[in-house]
């Protein structure tokens, strides 16, 4: 029988395994509105599972998964068409479509409903100017370098204003400061947007970054980003690690590094 | 697969603009291969065929033997054991290519059905394309037997002519239609299927590239011999 609640994404007790390999076991979290949850581990550790899960690619083998409050573990494709379209996802390398033009994939989603053509493209130039890539509107995705592919990756899932937004590894293999790039977009999000995200990722660097940067609009109207200093903390981020398909740590960045869990420490220390 | 995909055309939306961009990609562009194909068919039928007949003195009968050949096999067959070749390969790899590149899963997760946006277009094409390309196979190869005939083995035209206009039944012209429409099915299901279940990475597309021509060329082989057979029955 269906059950609602009040979060945003929400597991509870979900297992999966291809064939005989166990990917996730008896996995449990909660995403409030307008949180970000950073989910870490190493390769191999269920991490991008658990996006598809949300999204409802795969469909666990045992547990109950919540989207926006309702109960989507049952739902057919038909059903989680519904679903997806609260749902933006950024996938690792973009998965743009090649043989469409940056403008038509980014507008997509609003073809795919029929939307008259002034509208897609308000839209579109719209969601190309968050990522700061107007320019590149009417070229080929093979004509665009791996940061900028990720960024109208990041265009594409944010068109139809989704609540939710699920990022698998967006900075894997990037430049520091193309990654920091991405990384202050999904601040935007989070900050300013008030989009609940789930952030798959490994890189130390975005953990520091997602956890100690906040964006606000400044006295000149322009988007701000700032360190929190000691005398605060972010609420809205929040850790889980993943291990061997388990949640072995779930809590707030000061509680990660303090934590005493010898495979944490040492994940921290070489990460 | 074919089940799912004839209940998901019925619903919008329709991917009218696609299905088209898949005729003129399958059709136009294969028409270059299946012309050489049916010529050459066709000019070989007739000089394999005039030369034996020659031993009994009924080289007249050239063009019913050339048209019954290739209308009710070597057309659609060969047609579209081509077209298995360039098109099911085709469409193995582009699909396959999106499945590892996660372009199928970025396709659903916004919230379009792969099904009926890359299945349909790809299955209602080929199943009018497949028998458009044969028609074209059976006509220029019809012509090429006609060159042959005449020129090398000596046959008259009008003789020629007037033989294989009389060799053609309404069913042979139907069994020799019907047949290229199963076949279009079974390139389409069997290409789609390899395309869409690809994994390995860049060495899995090209599995599922080789899978689909080799199943495809098998199950058109075999579905030949049963269509064959029931055409023949109700003849």
């Amino acid at each position: 029988m269906a059950e609602n609640n009040n979060s945003a994404i929400e597991f509870r007790n979900v297992a999966m395994s291809y064939d005989e390999r166990v990917i996730l076991e008896d996995v449990s979290f909660v995403v409030n509105p307008g949180e970000t949850k950073i989910v870490m581990g190493g390769s191999g550790t269920g991490k991008s599972t658990i996006l598809k899960l949300v999204l409802g690619l795969i469909k666990p083998d045992s547990g109950r998964i919540f989207v926006d409050g309702e109960d989507v573990t049952g739902h057919s494709e038909k059903d989680m068409v519904e679903v997806r379209r609260k749902l933006g996802m950024v996938f690792q390398d973009g998965a743009l479509f090649d043989s469409l033009t940056v403008y038509e994939n980014v507008g997509y989603r609003l073809f795919e409903r029929g939307l008259p053509e002034p509208e897609i493209e308000e839209n579109v130039c719209r969601m190309l100017q968050f990522v700061n890539l107007e320019n590149v509107m009417y070229m080929m995705p093979s004509e665009l370098s791996g940061g900028m592919r990720r960024r109208v990756g990041i265009a594409r899932a944010l068109v139809g204003n989704p609540k939710l937004v699920l990022f698998d590894e967006p900075t894997a293999g990037l430049d520091p400061p193309t990654a920091r790039t991405i990384l202050e977009l999904a601040i935007k999000l989070r900050d300013l947007e008030g989009v609940s995200s789930i952030f798959v990722t490994h890189r130390m660097d975005d953990v520091k970054q997602l956890s100690s940067k906040f964006a606000t609009i400044g006295d000149s109207g322009e988007v701000e980003f700032r360190s929190e200093d000691g005398n605060m903390c972010l609420v809205n981020t929040r850790f889980i690690m993943l291990r061997k398909g388990k949640v072995i740590f779930s809590g707030t960045d000061e509680e990660l590094w303090q934590s005493s869990d010898p495979y944490i420490k040492d994940f921290l220390r070489k990460s | 697969m074919a089940g799912r995909a004839f209940m998901r055309a019925l619903s919008k939306p329709y991917y009218v603009r696609e299905t088209m961009i898949q005729m003129d990609s399958i059709g136009v562009g294969s028409l270059v291969i299946i012309i050489l194909t049916g010529g050459f068919t066709g000019g070989i039928l007739a000089l394999q065929t005039s030369d034996t007949l020659k031993t009994f003195g009924a080289t007249g009968v050239t063009g019913t033997l050339v048209m019954t050949s290739l209308v009710r096999e070597m057309g659609p067959v060969l047609a579209s054991l081509m077209i298995a070749g360039r098109v099911g390969s085709a469409i193995a790899a582009e699909l396959g290519s999106m499945v590892v590149s996660e372009q199928v899963d970025a396709m659903r997760a916004l919230g379009t059905d792969p099904i009926k946006k890359l299945v349909w277009p790809r299955l209602f094409a080929l199943m009018i394309m497949t028998p458009a390309l044969t028609l074209v196979a059976d006509i220029v190869g019809a012509i090429g037997g006609w060159i042959v005939a005449s020129s090398l083995m000596n046959v008259a035209s009008s003789v020629y002519i007037s033989s294989a206009k009389d060799a053609l039944t309404y069913n042979d012209i139907i069994g020799g239609l019907i047949k290229p429409l199963v076949f279009g099915f079974i390139i389409a299901i069997v290409s789609c299927r390899a395309g869409l279940r690809t994994s390995g990475g860049t060495v899995g597309v090209g599995r599922s590239t080789t899978q689909a021509v080799v199943l495809s060329d098998i199950l058109i082989l075999a579905a030949d011999f049963f269509l064959g057979k029931i055409i023949l029955a109700f003849s």
